[in-house]
């Protein structure tokens, strides 16, 4: 199996928007402290966090969004962690992200076709425009959106639908790896079932590697061989879903599930003392911000 | 749109400025402010013809003739005359030539210099950004209608000197707003998706963050040209202006207030003029922006 | 007691453009119940209570209907009479604290407000009952915390908060509307726990919005499931979700993803059940709606 995605003492800061400076790059706040992990082809992993874990800054590392501050990252065994925007040109094909907000991720003044014929136009094939709106069309039908939303703008369109245009642009390039930031997160019940349905079959129809960001450990589950755990910024659990919901080892896990509303009908649910999750010890400049919690 | 085949979709493709594609259906604002506009440009064209009588005509013997509906009013002086007997209408509609070229031409240099500008700093950050809000800071501390006036004598009379006068200073406010919103559209995820895909940032800079600016540069443009015609009635009033007795509307509305007692229509009509302008310029840039934004329509 | 807390009946809301938002919605609550009121987003869920509260949007009619509070129906009181049950007999507890709370305003001096303006309290009772009410929704140190700004605290505290400022008037009915919604998981959890203490301290009865099937099993006895502006399902829980007898109940439950069960169970609502129950509203606007 191959190691698509190997990460070494990850570190990953954004700039720290309360300690302003007059001239020069802003002071750093480190959100993910060194961690590591690997992700082979095929697999399909959940990366689960309550807000502040982290999580989507892992995702957007991953990615190489935003440039790690400390640690190594090898995609198919090349370090990326370094490498500028122009090297990067060449392997973005290969990585794709879906974003979680159908609002701000789909251009608003730009037409759904004129997005996602876009999105196949990059990298200077030349490929006729017949073509590219082919396989644009193809690629509405593998989300399951008729023709007739090429000409659509995104605010005609609702929630799901703006989702699934999401993965189609993040299809368009036959990417082999693909991080999904809680793109169910707004969704309504049901059509959250149809897009997660929908990414099992074309995981297992396209043979992605997906890493799929959530707050929600069930919706992990219907998508995913093995999940991830973060808190505050570190890896507190990596397994296999069965073995972690059946018997997580971290006690922050246990905190997670037990606090899920499985809708059964239980008025007892909320006596029960929910065991302590303790937090792990952390650097000083998290400690103020968490004396408020 | 069912009918949309691979041949006639590149026809269809959105434009920079998305009009809407049949029928241009002109909402209230638009249509009055575009109307009042195009009126003044077909006046200011069509002077030679409209105008009763040759602007610089002096004719001592029917100086100071009021308006035709009052005492002692004359319909071959319809808005009256001024003290050396120069036909007020005329003068008006010649001056609108002025006025409009002043304000089209510069509220659109202004606009091209601003907004890219602006664009490009808010859109890249960073060291570029800083030193273009520095600059724009330090040229904004100085009196914007002093620095016009010097320019202006700088490089003397003439239209293309207060062009650049009122572009310099105006540019600016161009800058600053465009820069704002370049800053929030980079910000936002599709910025971040296109970057995934591989496109350049200067590509995505145009292609994809400018026509999300473009509804708010049209308004701003629209609003500078009304703008920008009072600033060149100011300059005219302070003396810095094209040579010669051409009429100006700011030149006549200097004028007129020596004679507001016993002549004030010679101040009234051009000021009535300039703010009618200034206002349909108004209602005009908020009626296209409406029309303009496939978001807001 | 056999008087319910308040009596929906046969509510029927239209919007200025013709659209019905409430299609003859029937509710009724028990003094100190906790009823859920389930459904999708546009559903009408949050119209019930907004049309308790009086906050309709603009142009929107209630075309028929009766909302009895206390005896009285609410559509009949005089504006001040309604006004003056508002924040105190009637609360609500809003989704999202950021949005609810005024940012450049500390604690303190929103809930003194509050209760000053809404209870008649002078600063210094206001003052002791917002520090006791701080202290009752599990806040430490309230003294500190009671000068803060919204967001120098958390998620979960501003939600408590607000609960703290719902429960001011020993409210005979909290309009909770979807309140966890923005929360982790976890503190959603200790948030739900301050919700039910108060609500039983004071007796209130609690009309819970959300869209969460999962919640409304854990917290509610009661509950009414609605699609469209209409209720289809309404009943105990228990047997609601135990034993659904409309098939949207039943869809609505098997979209719902669960971690104990395998993922091929999930199913989304079928395209046809969703397409029957539109028809089902439009037939009740044809006969129904058009007929006012």
């Amino acid at each position: 199996m191959t190691t698509i995605i190997e990460a070494q003492d990850l570190r990953v800061s954004v700039p720290d928007s309360r300690r302003t400076r007059l001239f020069g790059r802003p002071h750093q706040l480190e959100i993910v402290h060194g961690i590591d992990l690997t992700i082979e082809a095929g697999e399909a992993v959940g990366l689960v966090g309550e807000s502040g874990s982290g999580k989507t800054t892992l995702g957007r590392a991953l990615v190489r969004l935003v440039r790690p501050s400390g640690g190594h990252l090898r995609f198919y065994g090349n370090e990326i962690a370094n490498l500028g925007d122009f090297e990067m040109r060449t392997l973005r094909s290969k990585m794709q992200m879906i974003f979680q907000d159908p609002h701000s991720s789909l251009n608003p003044r730009l037409t759904v076709g004129t997005t996602l014929m876009r999105s196949l136009s990059v990298f200077g094939q030349t490929v006729s425009r017949q073509e590219r709106y082919e396989r644009t069309i193809e690629l509405l039908d593998m989300v399951g959106l008729p023709e007739e939303v090429f000409a659509r703008y995104p605010h005609q369109l609702s929630g799901g639908q703006r989702q699934r245009i999401g993965i189609a642009r993040a299809l368009a390039l036959k990417p082999d790896f693909i991080v999904a930031d809680e793109i169910v997160s707004g969704l309504d019940v049901s059509t959250q079932a149809q897009i997660l349905l929908l990414l099992r079959d074309l995981r297992e129809r396209l043979k992605l590697t997906l890493v799929f960001i959530s707050h929600d450990l069930s919706v992990v589950r219907v998508l995913c061989d093995r999940v991830i755990v973060l808190q505050q910024g570190r890896v507190v659990e990596n397994g296999a879903c069965d073995e972690v919901f059946a018997a997580p080892s971290a006690p922050y896990t246990r905190a997670l599930i037990d606090a899920i509303p499985l809708p059964d009908v239980d008025l007892h649910w909320l006596d029960e003392d929910m065991p302590h999750a303790p937090t792990l010890p952390l650097p000083t400049p998290m400690k103020a911000q968490l004396a408020k919690i | 749109m069912a009918d949309i085949t691979g041949a006639n979709w590149f026809a269809r493709r959105p434009r920079l400025v998305a009009l809407p594609r049949f029928r241009l259906r002109l909402n209230a604002r638009a249509a009055i402010g575009g109307s009042f506009v195009l009126l003044v440009c077909a006046s200011a064209l069509l002077a030679r013809w409209l105008a009763p009588h040759p602007p610089l005509d002096q004719d001592l013997m029917n100086a100071l003739v009021p308006p035709f509906w009052l005492d002692g009013g004359d319909i071959s002086f319809p808005l009256g005359t001024d003290d050396l007997g120069r036909d007020i209408l005329s003068r008006i509609l010649y001056g609108a030539r002025i006025t409009m070229t002043i304000a089209l031409l510069s509220a659109i240099v202004a606009c091209i210099v601003g907004s890219m500008v602006g664009l490009v700093a808010g859109f890249y950050g960073g060291v570029v950004d800083q030193i273009v809000s520095r600059m724009i800071d330090t040229w904004v501390a100085f009196p914007p209608v002093l620095l016009a006036i010097v320019l202006s004598a700088m490089l003397g009379a003439g239209i293309t000197s207060v062009v650049i006068a009122i572009a310099v200073v105006d540019w600016t406010r161009f800058a600053r707003i465009i820069r704002a919103e370049a800053q929030v559209q980079a910000q936002m995820d599709y910025v971040a998706a296109s970057h995934i895909l591989g496109l350049r940032r200067a590509a995505i800079m145009m292609l994809e963050v400018l026509p999300n600016i473009m509804p708010l540069i049209v308004t701003l443009l629209t609003v500078e040209m009304g703008i920008a015609a009072v600033v060149e009635s100011v300059l005219s009033f302070a003396g810095e202006t094209v040579a010669g007795d051409y009429p100006t509307w700011g030149s006549m509305i200097a004028a007129g207030r020596g004679t507001i007692h016993h002549g004030w229509w010679l101040l009234v009509f051009p000021s009535v003029c300039l703010i009618a302008t200034v206002l349909s310029f108004n209602l005009l840039g908020d009626g296209l922006r409406r029309l303009i934004d496939p978001v807001h329509r | 007691m056999n008087e319910p807390a308040i009596q929906i009946d046969n509510l029927q809301v239209r919007l200025a453009d013709g659209r019905m938002l409430l299609r003859g919605v029937s509710v009724a609550v028990s003094p100190g119940e906790v009823h859920g009121l389930v459904g999708e987003s546009g559903a009408g869920k949050s119209m019930i209570g907004k049309t308790i509260l009086g906050t309709l949007p603009h142009g929107a009619v209630i075309q028929s209907g009766r909302i009895m509070f206390g005896g009285q129906d609410l559509m009949e009181m005089s504006f001040d009479k309604r006004r003056g049950l508002m924040g105190c007999d009637i609360a609500l507890i809003p989704q999202d604290p950021l949005m609810s709370l005024n940012p450049v305003r500390r604690i303190r001096r929103q809930m003194i407000d509050l209760m000053r303006l809404r209870l008649g309290m002078d600063r210094s009772t206001a003052l002791r009952r917002a520090i006791e009410l701080l202290d009752q929704v599990s806040i430490h140190e309230p003294e500190r915390v009671i000068d803060l700004y919204p967001h120098e605290l958390s998620g979960g505290m501003r939600q408590r908060v607000l609960i703290a400022m719902a429960f001011a008037g020993k409210p005979r009915l909290i309009i909770a509307d979807e309140p966890t919604t923005a929360l982790d998981v976890t503190v959603q959890r200790t948030v739900l726990q301050v919700l039910r203490a108060m609500q039983q301290q004071h007796g209130s009865a609690v009309l819970f919005i959300t869209h969460d099937l999962g919640l409304v099993a854990k917290l509610c006895r009661t509950m009414t499931v609605l699609h469209a502006g209409r209720v289809l399902e309404q009943g105990p829980t228990s047997e609601v979700i135990s034993a659904p007898v409309h098939p949207y109940t039943r869809a609505l439950l098997a979209s719902t993803p669960r971690f104990d069960r395998p993922s091929s169970l999930l199913q989304p609502i079928p395209r046809s059940l969703a397409d029957s129950l539109w028809l089902e509203a439009r037939t009740w606007d044809h006969y129904v709606g058009a007929s006012i």
